[in-house]
């Protein structure tokens, strides 16, 4: 085909984007923030039984410096708040966060004043997953829905305001 | 009330007669109610008597009753290791002046169950070596679980960071 054929073999030809969202979406590593049952959930994503490294993400970098993703499993405290954010400012770019369960998307049955009513009030989320705690098959869906949002996104403007995804 | 019980209540009334304010029984739990200003002499006599020794301290937390008279009351839960009895004392301090006797030179597993009551109701223990709040930021302004502090909070309360 075209310029392939006349370059010969071990050649072909693709969009940057194409091939770098390929790349980060097979290699995306998790930041497991933890906080409450949902990171229980978020462990036994991990087992042989749910396996998450069929995704490449198996990875778990517990330094903030060397991944990808945030995992926002469990209870978001107003005095915790201030150590996710900064946790989430050490990553690199490009960086995503899922917001995992109801407690993270929304304060779940927290309706008090000590817990953050979700916590798209003070860092940006690409993924809300539904659930309490989600079951690993419901992360799972959000990774994948993610997957498909990091391989839609351009080098140049990664992080373009598109709207979070909801995963239920 | 069984007879272990019985006869510590006794000794309590014969004691501290003219601070015991109240002895009752509420599922099988006996409660004494005290004078704030006893507190540390009750505990002591609790801990070291011979007939039924009270060295373990379980529990220390504070109650709003909402009331206009003696509105705040705080807990305490005591544990007899050697004759397996529980013994609770109740003390009630007013609104306007919420000042207990600290404990913890008693009981220094009170140290941090002051701390607490403390930080949640704003209820102050005198004498106490460490009084900071447990829980809630060190500049937070108010007493979270007091009966007029609004479930959701207070907007601006506790800053979240910037979004940004």
């Amino acid at each position: 085909m075209g310029l392939e054929s006349a370059l010969g073999e071990g050649y072909l030809t693709t969009k940057l984007d194409a091939l770098v969202g390929w790349a980060r979406k097979n290699s995306l590593w998790p930041m497991p923030m933890g906080l409450s049952c949902c990171a229980i959930e978020l462990m036994s994503a991990g087992d042989p039984r749910h396996d998450i490294s069929r995704f490449g993400m198996e990875v778990m970098r517990f330094s903030p410096r060397q991944s990808d993703v945030m995992i926002v499993a469990g209870t978001v405290t107003y005095k915790m708040a201030h150590v996710v954010r900064k946790i989430y400012d050490q990553m690199a770019e490009p960086r995503w966060v899922i917001a995992m369960g109801a407690c993270a998307s929304s304060g779940g049955m927290f309706r008090s004043y000590s817990v953050v009513q979700g916590i798209d009030q003070f860092m940006p989320v690409d993924v809300f997953t539904a659930g309490c705690p989600p079951r690993p098959e419901n992360l799972f869906h959000a990774l994948i829905e993610l997957q498909k949002k990091v391989q839609s996104q351009s080098v140049l403007d990664y992080r373009d305001k598109k709207e979070a995804i909801i995963v239920s | 009330m069984n007879k272990v019980l019985q006869q510590t209540v006794d000794a309590l009334h014969e004691q501290y007669g003219d601070v015991v304010e109240q002895v009752y029984e509420f599922r099988d739990d006996v409660i004494v109610e005290i004078g704030r200003d006893a507190i540390v002499d009750v505990c002591r006599w609790l801990r070291d008597n011979e007939h039924c020794p009270f060295p373990l301290c379980e529990d220390v937390f504070g109650i709003d009753a909402w009331t206009r008279k003696n509105r705040f009351e705080v807990n305490y839960h005591f544990f007899s290791i050697t004759c397996k009895q529980r013994i609770h004392l109740k003390v009630r301090v007013e609104e306007q002046d919420p000042v207990i006797p600290t404990i913890t030179g008693i009981y220094p597993a009170a140290d941090w169950y002051e701390r607490e009551t403390y930080d949640m109701y704003g209820i102050t223990f005198s004498g106490h070596p460490d009084l900071r709040r447990a829980y809630m930021p060190e500049d937070f302004e108010y007493f979270p679980l007091r009966k007029d502090y609004p479930l959701m909070g207070i907007p601006g309360a506790l800053p979240l960071p910037k979004r940004g």
